[in-house]
């Protein structure tokens, strides 16, 4: 069966989808990604869809449970790479991918999960180690 | 509607004996309707080219548009419309002067007017009302197509998107919002955001003289896959007249954010992206 792989590049697990998912490859990814946060305890999931010329509700569907999952690990998903035509499509068919975030490229996912995670840090620390934190 | 043998035969022998004389008079018939906005040189060559292939056509036996070897005065006649449609002539201007052919026959078989010459000149008159109409269809296609020709370059002209700033790209929309248009800014837009790898757009519609609901869902749904794209817009340019239409139809751009002007846009992206402009370094200082 095909399995999506799931790279770890810092703290950041990078999950590049590049086949057309079945029902089977989504539950199989769900759990794989699951695992891999707990085992590595990210802070952020990239789901990299560049390669995908279709996007229909089953994997708009796929993506917000992935993110649901993520979010109850304390991990921010972020969508990157759509393509234009996919995102018309989408538009036009109404779906609106409620709250999965999303980034132009890989790139720019890194960033916005780095600033969240800088950010929760701040926040995190408040207190007496808040001197530490400012001189990260 | 085709002439018969007999009717062939003495129209051609009528135009080949008279050539000069017919020429000369369809040419006068025709400079006389356009008024000297076309030479008599190019006039008398068009109608000469004409007379010509109508007698290459009787020639071959039957003098009949529909034929198939009628191609050469279809052409002829075509490329004349064409000719004319593009240098600005009107539909009438152009059919008349096919039409003119009618009066010169008239004034020529009077002169040697026979017992069925009557009836000879209505078959005439309906093979030239043949050409005549014919004329007509290419000239309307020729228009046609540079009517949608233009339309398609209206539409790559109109629509282009800039760059203002690292990260920050504007489609400065101008003229009508239809359903055509908005599609291809939307496209464009998107792929700009992809190639450049921007994260901001900034959609000014200073230009776009009114906005109804269905210009708004245009701009909507761009915003909306800009978004799921992973790129923020910002919609800019908003009159004073537009905002209260906007109001009084009940268009709700919800979180998307909306400014004056272009200025106001890009500053409030570059505030965003923690630049420092020069205006708000000043007034902190």
């Amino acid at each position: 069966m095909d399995r999506v792989p799931i790279l770890k590049i810092g703290d950041i697990l990078l999950v590049s989808i590049q086949l057309d998912m079945s029902d089977q490859t989504a539950v199989q990814l769900q759990e794989d990604l699951a695992e891999r946060i707990v085992a590595t305890g990210t802070h952020g999931v990239l789901i990299d869809i560049t390669a995908l010329d279709i996007v229909d509700s089953f994997v708009g569907r796929m993506l917000s449970t992935i993110a649901s999952i993520s979010k109850v690990l304390d991990a921010e998903t972020v969508v990157v790479g759509m393509r234009p035509a996919v995102a018309i499509t989408l538009v036009e068919l109404g779906l609106s991918l409620n709250g999965i975030r999303t980034a132009l490229n890989v790139e720019r996912g890194m960033e916005l999960i780095a600033a969240r995670v800088d950010r929760d840090w701040l926040v995190d620390d408040t207190g007496p180690d808040g001197e530490t934190t400012a001189s990260r | 509607m085709a002439l018969t043998a007999e009717e062939s035969s003495r129209l051609i022998g009528l135009l080949r004996d008279h050539a000069e004389r017919i020429t000369q008079r369809w040419t006068e018939a025709v400079a006389a309707h356009l008024r000297g906005r076309l030479s008599q040189a190019e006039l008398l060559r068009h109608v000469q080219d004409l007379h010509r292939s109508m007698i290459n056509l009787g020639d071959q036996g039957l003098v009949d548009l529909d034929d198939q070897r009628a191609g050469e005065l279809r052409a002829e006649l075509s490329e004349l419309s064409r000719g004319w449609a593009r240098q600005g002539f009107s539909a009438t201007e152009t059919a008349v002067s096919v039409f003119a052919l009618k009066d010169v026959l008239l004034d020529v078989m009077e002169i040697d007017s026979g017992a069925s010459a009557l009836r000879d000149w209505v078959s005439y008159s309906r093979l030239v009302d043949q050409m005549g109409l014919f004329t007509f269809e290419s000239y309307v296609r020729t228009r046609e197509s540079l009517i949608a020709d233009q339309a398609e370059q209206l539409l790559e002209l109109s629509t282009p998107v800039v760059k203002l700033w690292e990260g920050v790209v504007a489609v400065p929309l101008v003229g009508t919002l239809d359903s055509a248009r908005a599609q291809v800014v939307m496209e464009r837009l998107l792929q700009t955001l992809v190639d450049t790898g921007s994260p901001y757009a900034i959609i000014d519609i200073t230009g776009v003289p009114a906005v109804d609901t269905q210009v708004a869902q245009h701009i909507l749904k761009t915003v909306v896959a800009a978004r799921l794209m992973g790129a923020d817009c910002i919609i800019s340019g908003i009159r004073p007249q537009i905002a209260q239409t906007i109001v009084a139809l009940g268009i709700e751009f919800g979180d998307i954010a909306t400014k004056a002007s272009l200025a106001d846009a890009l500053r409030h992206v570059l505030r965003l992206t923690g630049v420092e402009t020069g205006r708000r370094a000043r007034r902190e200082s």
